[in-house]
Formats: C-alpha cells, sequence, structure tokens
C-alpha cells in the first residue's frame, strides 16, 4: 500500500488547486428572466449574497412581454462567473444565461453628460463631440447636455476629453449586449 | 378543533404583547393604540381643517379598501358569517381561499402540518376543521414549527409544511427555513400576512417576509389573489421536492385566505409547463457516466463518500450494489449517515472535521474519490489545498452549482444520483472476489488502529461519570438500531454522529448545514409523526434543549410519544471544547446552569428518570421505552469529555488533534 499521507513526504502531492483563483477579468452575462414583480431584487440578492460583485446592470423589457432581459457586467475568474450563472439558474424565475463574454458581440451603452459650456469653448466642445460621433440634445448659456453611445472603451474616451471642461453631472446606462450573427437567445429561450 | 382553538387563546392571553401573535386583547388594544389616531380623530371630526392629509380622499375606492382592510384586521374575522352552532358539522358556506390551501396540502400526501395560529392566519384555522383529514399541530414556538416540519419530511420523504402568521410567527419561521434551505429539506412555509391594501404601511405585524426569506428559499410567493393559490401551492410542493429538494416560502395575505374563489387545481404537466425556469437535469449524461466507468476501472485506491443526495434520492441499493460489485469502500458525511447499513464490510465510517481517523486517511490516500450527492463542505474537506491529494475526484450530483464550488473535480456527473447510479451498473464490471484484498487489509488495519487509539470505546465511565459515547451506543443497542434519532448541535451530535450506530436510511436526523442548537426535540416531534411505525429518540444536550423544551408542551397536548436523552454536562460542551483547545482554556460562557429536569418534565406530566451511573443507564432506557407517550431520561455525564479527533479550523484531514495535554481522552 502506497502512498501513505503519514509516511515521510518522499514526494510530497502538489497542493489541489482552488477554485476561482484564476486570472480575473470583465465578463458579460445576458440573463433571461420572467417579466415579474421582484426578479431583479431575486437576481441582485443572489449577486450580493454570493459576493459577485456586478459592474453594470441593464434591464429591459422585450417584444415577448412575458419575459426581460438583464445584461450583467461583472470581474471574475472563469470558475467564478461559472459560478455565478449556475447560481443564477437555481432561480425559478431565471429562464436563460449566457456568458457571451468570448463571442463575436455589439456592446454599447449610452451616457448623457451635462459638460460647462462656455462661448469661449462651446465651439471646441461641438467638434470634439461630432468627431466621436456624439450628439448635442441640450443647451443653456452655461452648459451643454452631450448624448453618446458606443462600447465602454469609446464612451471612457469622449469623457475622458470632456473632463478637462469640467462635467457637471453625468449618467452611463451600463453596457447592453447582442451577439452578432443569425442566432438569437431570445429566439432560443422561447419554451 | 374546538378544544385546540380554545386552549391555544388560552395560552397567548397571559403572554401578553411579547409573544401573543393573535388577536387576543393585549395585541388588539396595542395594535388600535398604534393606528387609531388618525381615523378617530377624523371620525369624531376634530381633525384640523389645515392638516394636509396623507390618508387616501375620503370615498375613493382607494380609501375605502385601505378602511376595509384595518375593519378585517383589527377586527375579527371578515365578512360576518352565519354559524350554526355546532362545530362537528360543515358548514353551508362557499369555498374560499383558506380552502385551497388546505385541500391544496391534503393533495400532495401531507398529513400533518405544524403551526401557531394568529392575527392574519386566523381564517385558515377557521376552516381547518372543515378538513379533518389535514392533522394540525399546535406548536409552542414557531421555530419548532419549522423543525418539526423538517423532520417529518425527512423521516417521512415526504414534504413538510409549516404554518404562522405574519410579522414575529414569520420570522420566527425564519431559523428553521434556513436549516432546510442547508440541508436541503424540502419544506413548505405557509405564513398570513396583512390585507393586500395595508402591504407596504407597516401595519400591524407587517413584515417584509418574502424579502427576508428570498436568500433563504428555494422559491418563495406573495399571494394576494384567491384564484392563484392553487396554482401557487402546486408550484410550491413541486418545486420544494424536485430536482434538489428545499423549502418554498408561500406568504398569504388575510384578504385572499377569506376571498370565495372556484380556482380548480392544476394538474402535475400544467404546473411543469408553466415553469419553464425550473427543469432539474435528472439524468446524467452518458458520456460522463462512461468516463465514471474508466475512472473507477483504473482506480487502485478508490473510495466512495456517500452524501444526503443518496437518501434523497432514493438510491441506497443502488450504492450498496455499485459497493459490492467494485469492492469500494464507502465513507459518508453527516447527512450520508444510513445510506448503507453501518455493519455491511464495506461500510467505512463518518468522515471530515470530527469523523474516525482511519476514514480521513483512507480519503487522505485514495486515488480515486466518487463523491455521491455531497457537496465538499468545509466541515468534510478542512483545508482544500491539502485535501485528497493523490485522489481524482468524480463528483455527482444533482445541483450543478455544486460542482467545482469548493473542490475542482475531473469529471462532474449533474444528475439524480439514483439514476446515475442504475446507469453506471450498466457500464462497469463486477470485480473477482478477493481482486482488491491488499487494499483492503490496509484499510482494516488502519481501522483497528483507529479504533485502538484512547478516545473510542472509552468505556461506560469517565473519571466517575457517565460517558457521553457509552449512553450513545446504549440507545442504539436498545432500540435495535430501528429508531430514529434526532441529534441537536454540538458534542451530542458528533456522538450520535459516531456511536449511534444507524443501520436503516433516514433513521438519523441532524441539522448539518446551519448547526441549529435546538433543532432536536421540534424535529424528532415531526419524525414521529412523519414515521409513526418507528421509535423515535431526540438526543440533546443541556443547551440545546433549553433552546426548544417550551416543545415539551406540545409533545403532552398533541400526544407525541418522542423519547428524550438529555445529555446532560452542565456545559456547552463544543463550545468548552473550543476553549479548551483554542482560546487558551478561557471558559466564558460556557458553563450552563440547568433546572432539575425530572421536575421539569413532570411537571408536564411527562415521565422522566435521572441516571448517573453505568448501570442504570439501560434500565432507564428501557423504562422510556415502555412509557405510551412522551418521555425524558436525564443523563449526568462527564463534564469534561472531548470529542476526539478534531481536526483544527482551517486545518487538513491529516492533521487531527487526537489527545489534548494530559487529558487523555
Amino acid at each position: 500500500m502506497s502512498p501513505d499521507p503519514n509516511a515521510p513526504a518522499h514526494a510530497a502531492p502538489p497542493a489541489r488547486a482552488l477554485p476561482g483563483r484564476g486570472e480575473q477579468r470583465r465578463h458579460v452575462l445576458v440573463v433571461i428572466v420572467n417579466n415579474k414583480p421582484g426578479v431583479l431584487n431575486r437576481v441582485a440578492s443572489l449577486m450580493r449574497a454570493r459576493s459577485f460583485n456586478i459592474e453594470t446592470l441593464a434591464v429591459s423589457h422585450l417584444d415577448d412581454p412575458e419575459i426581460s432581459r438583464m445584461t450583467v457586467t461583472l470581474r471574475g475568474d472563469d470558475v467564478h462567473v461559472e459560478q455565478a450563472t449556475k447560481q443564477l439558474y437555481k432561480l425559478i424565475d431565471v429562464l436563460k444565461v449566457q456568458d457571451v463574454t468570448d463571442e463575436p458581440t455589439v456592446q454599447h451603452e449610452l451616457a448623457l453628460v451635462k459638460v460647462r459650456a462656455t462661448d469661449r469653448t462651446r465651439t471646441e466642445l461641438i467638434s470634439i463631440v461630432e468627431m466621436y460621433k456624439g450628439r448635442l440634445v441640450d443647451m443653456s448659456p452655461e452648459s451643454v447636455i452631450v448624448e453618446t453611445t458606443g462600447t465602454e472603451a469609446e464612451v471612457d474616451a469622449l469623457i475622458a476629453l470632456l473632463r478637462g471642461y469640467g462635467i457637471k453631472e453625468m449618467v452611463r446606462t451600463g453596457t447592453v449586449v447582442m451577439s452578432r450573427g443569425p442566432q438569437s437567445i431570445e429566439e432560443a429561450t422561447k419554451r | 378543533m374546538t378544544a385546540t382553538k380554545g386552549e391555544s387563546r388560552a395560552a397567548t392571553t397571559p403572554a401578553g404583547g411579547a409573544s401573543a401573535q393573535g388577536q387576543p386583547s393585549p395585541g388588539a388594544a396595542r395594535a388600535s393604540g398604534a393606528t387609531d389616531s388618525p381615523g378617530a380623530a377624523r371620525a369624531s371630526g376634530t381633525t384640523p381643517a389645515a392638516r394636509r392629509s396623507h390618508e387616501p380622499a375620503a370615498g375613493t375606492a382607494v380609501a375605502e379598501a385601505v378602511a376595509r382592510a384595518q375593519r378585517e384586521m383589527l377586527h375579527e374575522g371578515g365578512p360576518a358569517r352565519a354559524r350554526d352552532g355546532d362545530p362537528a358539522r360543515p358548514r353551508e358556506r362557499a369555498r374560499i381561499g383558506a380552502d385551497v390551501v388546505c385541500e391544496a396540502i391534503l393533495r400532495q400526501g401531507v398529513d400533518v402540518l405544524f403551526g401557531y395560529p394568529g392575527g392574519v392566519i386566523l381564517p385558515l384555522y377557521d376552516v381547518l376543521a372543515d378538513h379533518p383529514e389535514l392533522r394540525h399541530v399546535l406548536v409552542r414556538h414557531e421555530q419548532g414549527a419549522a423543525h418539526a416540519a423538517d423532520g417529518y419530511a425527512r423521516a417521512s420523504g415526504r414534504v413538510g409544511v409549516c404554518l404562522g402568521t405574519s410579522g414575529p410567527a414569520a420570522t420566527n419561521l425564519v431559523t428553521g427555513i434556513a436549516n432546510a434551505q442547508l440541508d436541503s429539506i424540502p419544506l413548505v412555509a405557509i405564513t398570513g400576512n396583512v390585507p393586500a391594501a395595508l402591504i407596504g404601511k407597516d401595519a400591524f405585524q407587517e413584515i417584509d417576509i418574502t424579502g427576508i426569506t428570498l436568500p433563504m428559499t428555494k422559491h418563495n410567493y406573495l399571494v394576494r389573489d384567491a384564484n392563484d393559490l392553487p396554482r401557487v401551492f402546486a408550484e410550491a410542493f413541486h418545486i420544494a421536492r424536485t430536482g434538489r429538494p428545499g423549502p418554498v416560502h408561500v406568504d398569504i395575505t388575510k384578504d385572499a385566505l377569506q376571498q370565495e374563489t372556484d380556482a380548480p387545481h392544476p394538474s402535475l404537466e400544467e404546473v411543469i409547463a408553466g415553469l419553464p425556469g425550473f427543469r432539474p437535469n435528472m439524468d446524467g449524461h452518458p458520456r460522463q457516466i462512461k468516463l465514471v466507468a474508466h475512472e473507477i476501472a483504473r482506480a487502485k485506491r478508490p473510495i466512495i463518500l456517500a452524501g444526503h443526495g443518496i437518501l434523497v434520492a432514493g438510491a441506497t441499493e443502488e450504492l450498496r450494489t455499485l459497493a459490492e460489485q467494485l469492492q469500494i469502500p464507502v465513507a459518508w458525511t453527516l447527512l450520508g449517515i444510513g445510506a448503507l447499513d453501518e455493519t455491511h464490510p464495506l461500510a467505512y465510517g463518518y468522515m471530515g472535521m470530527h469523523g474516525w481517523k482511519h476514514v480521513n486517511r483512507a480519503i487522505q490516500a485514495a486515488d480515486l474519490i466518487i463523491a455521491l450527492g455531497m457537496r465538499f463542505d468545509d466541515r468534510v474537506t478542512g483545508n482544500v489545498r491539502s485535501y485528497a491529494p493523490y485522489a481524482r475526484i468524480v463528483h455527482v450530483d444533482i445541483d450543478p452549482a455544486e460542482i467545482g464550488k469548493n473542490v475542482a473535480v475531473e469529471v462532474p456527473v449533474v444528475g439524480d444520483v439514483g439514476r446515475v447510479l442504475r446507469a453506471l451498473l450498466q457500464q462497469v464490471k463486477p470485480l473477482a472476489p478477493g481482486a482488491r484484498a491488499e487494499y483492503l487489509d490496509q484499510l482494516a488495519e488502519w481501522r483497528r488502529e483507529s479504533e485502538a487509539t484512547s478516545w473510542h470505546g472509552s468505556g461506560a465511565w469517565r473519571d466517575g461519570h457517565l460517558s457521553a459515547d457509552f449512553v450513545v451506543s446504549e440507545i442504539g443497542e436498545a432500540t435495535n438500531h430501528d429508531a430514529t434519532l434526532v441529534a441537536d448541535v454540538g458534542q451530542n451530535q458528533m456522538w450520535v454522529a459516531r456511536y449511534g450506530g444507524f443501520r436503516r436510511p433516514n433513521s438519523h436526523l441532524s441539522s448539518g448545514g446551519l448547526g441549529t442548537m435546538g433543532y432536536a426535540m421540534p424535529a424528532a416531534m415531526g419524525a414521529a409523526l412523519g414515521r409513526p411505525d418507528k421509535e423515535t429518540w431526540a438526543i440533546c444536550g443541556d443547551g440545546g434543549f433549553q433552546m426548544t423544551m417550551q416543545q415539551l408542551a406540545t409533545l403532552v397536548q398533541d400526544r407525541i410519544p418522542v423519547r428524550i436523552a438529555l445529555l446532560d454536562n452542565h456545559k456547552l460542551g463544543m463550545i468548552r471544547q473550543w476553549q479548551e483547545l483554542f482560546y487558551d482554556r478561557n471558559y466564558h460562557s460556557s458553563h450552563l446552569f440547568g433546572p432539575d429536569y425530572v421536575k421539569l418534565a413532570e411537571a408536564y406530566g411527562i415521565p422522566a428518570w435521572k441516571v448517573r451511573a453505568p448501570d442504570e443507564v439501560r434500565p432507564a432506557i428501557e423504562a422510556a421505552r415502555a412509557v405510551d407517550g412522551p418521555a425524558l431520561v436525564w443523563f449526568e455525564i462527564a463534564e469534561e469529555q472531548n470529542v476526539f479527533p478534531i481536526m483544527p479550523a482551517g486545518k487538513g484531514l491529516s492533521d487531527l488533534i487526537e489527545k489534548w495535554g494530559g487529558a487523555d481522552e
């Protein structure tokens, strides 16, 4: 009989790998849920209780009024996020969970930024916004509201430039995501 | 039923505001005191005209609904119904939401519910007598109702049902619901809530109970419409018992309980079709099962870890067949006790923090772990880094979220363990007799070594006091290893797990995941009613017993034949042990005063015996067994007996402490 763990460790075995200690990265989950009161609370409560930190969360109705779609972004290693998806599946009101991190997708968010604008800076601001395919949706003697959509990185880039003029107020929707190509997570959810 | 109701009211009245959950005068007086000022002022016409009111405008539909709801909550009943004066004769009346609840429970094959009446649940108590097949057990605290339903479920394999009113009753149920959640026990917990129009208004005894139970249930519901009740209850029972079982909480507003309805009960097919988000995977993937067969064929030192899943799936036969055909020894978790008859030659023992040394040693030396319906809890693995260092792991569980949660595994199989084992048995070839002789001989030698150490079978006496392991093994022997033994939490739990000697599935009940002190007595009430054909013993320490001993009254009033073995060391034994071992003998708050338990039991009319010497143990057990009804045996045991071996927190299965200082346990 060998090996006996109580014998001298002539060949100590390697330590067993722990789940969830791998490389941290941003994951994007699409979650299709029943469109019922309290479902957002169930999802949020589960993520909190299991120590998954949500970075962004966007929720909306779909064409089918019975279901809603959530886009959740969170950071973690692959095993950790897989655990999150499995726990989400255990919620009765969750119909489908898909980690689309490694799939070709369109990932966009929308931001509204209220920026200080004087007669001196307004023209310059407008040209920056145009260059970044944003638009002005409101204007006052001291400020403008800039609307922009795009990937998180694109929105970040524009905001970095606007920061120099003085950001008075800002709101971002969080990422919404859709897989490229003909496949549809919504159709795949239909019973 | 009338007698029960009368007595329950008598029981709640003297308790006053603190625990009276009902309408009796103290509660009602306080309620009206808290809420009557706006209404009363307005009614008497003294409201200053300028004062802005947050009440809905008088005469509107909302105002009427709120006023009606307040009336119905603060005063008896809803719409008055004529009574014909004979409570035994069913009344001529329409079917209401409360009837639906009773029908739904009976339709699920459940015949007992454990509950406590109170304000907003009274409409349900009002119709219970019209459903005489449904037995209601009046507990003395709602936590006990949840534990009793839990014990009923574990012992009988059916769904347990408990019942309480809103507010304090609902929060009292929470501990029992959490206990069921962590141990995967099928439970339907029913609470009343204030009328729908008062929800969110901080009405008397209103609390957001569905918000509280959300993270500790498999699913929960707030029902405001009686027409939803048939569907909700059919779903609740289906969810509670299907896949990995768990508790489901149904909160029902008082007006929904009183509302007339003719909604039909749905069929199981309709229920399943209505739950597209709940499709547990029952059959393991054939490819994975083939991989398991390969792993087993390659392994030289395989060991099976049998968990609660074996009992839940009713797969004890399949487990035994697999072990016998492939000559693989079987170790078990705390909740896996009873998965294999402990006298079976391949039954190796209890694993983990307080497991047998030889079992943990075999796990650490194994080259293949076949984990069946268990979840690699930290009490089982210790430090994961050093857990089973030579083993590849096959993990079969019905809950995909358990796979890879605590330890990384080589071959996962998601499915019902019974179905997976049946499929696996088709894939494996029985081994020739003696094929694993060398391995099994080694394990047998380890077992002999382990059993020869001083902490094992220490005999009846310890420093002139009774030893706890002796008492527990005597109870096992006296009951022919066929009784249901319900452990509490702490040292007594470990002694029961190791020395009870279990041969029958579901004959060992223990609060594993939550570790709820006070579990044994109420859970034993449920077990005794769930399996009336089996003798039931609650084995408690003096700490846990004092947490739920109010249920002695329940045992008497509802004539539940639970035998209580009280292992009294005047200590919170496990706390004291940890303080001795890990906190430099700083014995703060672990010494425990207790009453004269014989007098206590006799005050309830329960026969009781006190035992201090080994030769009194067996006669007292036999005397308690001879009682037709509840009985108590008070064992005064050694004050400082430790449970050894023990794996210190953060250490691994190879780091067991077997003795401490000079005290050789």
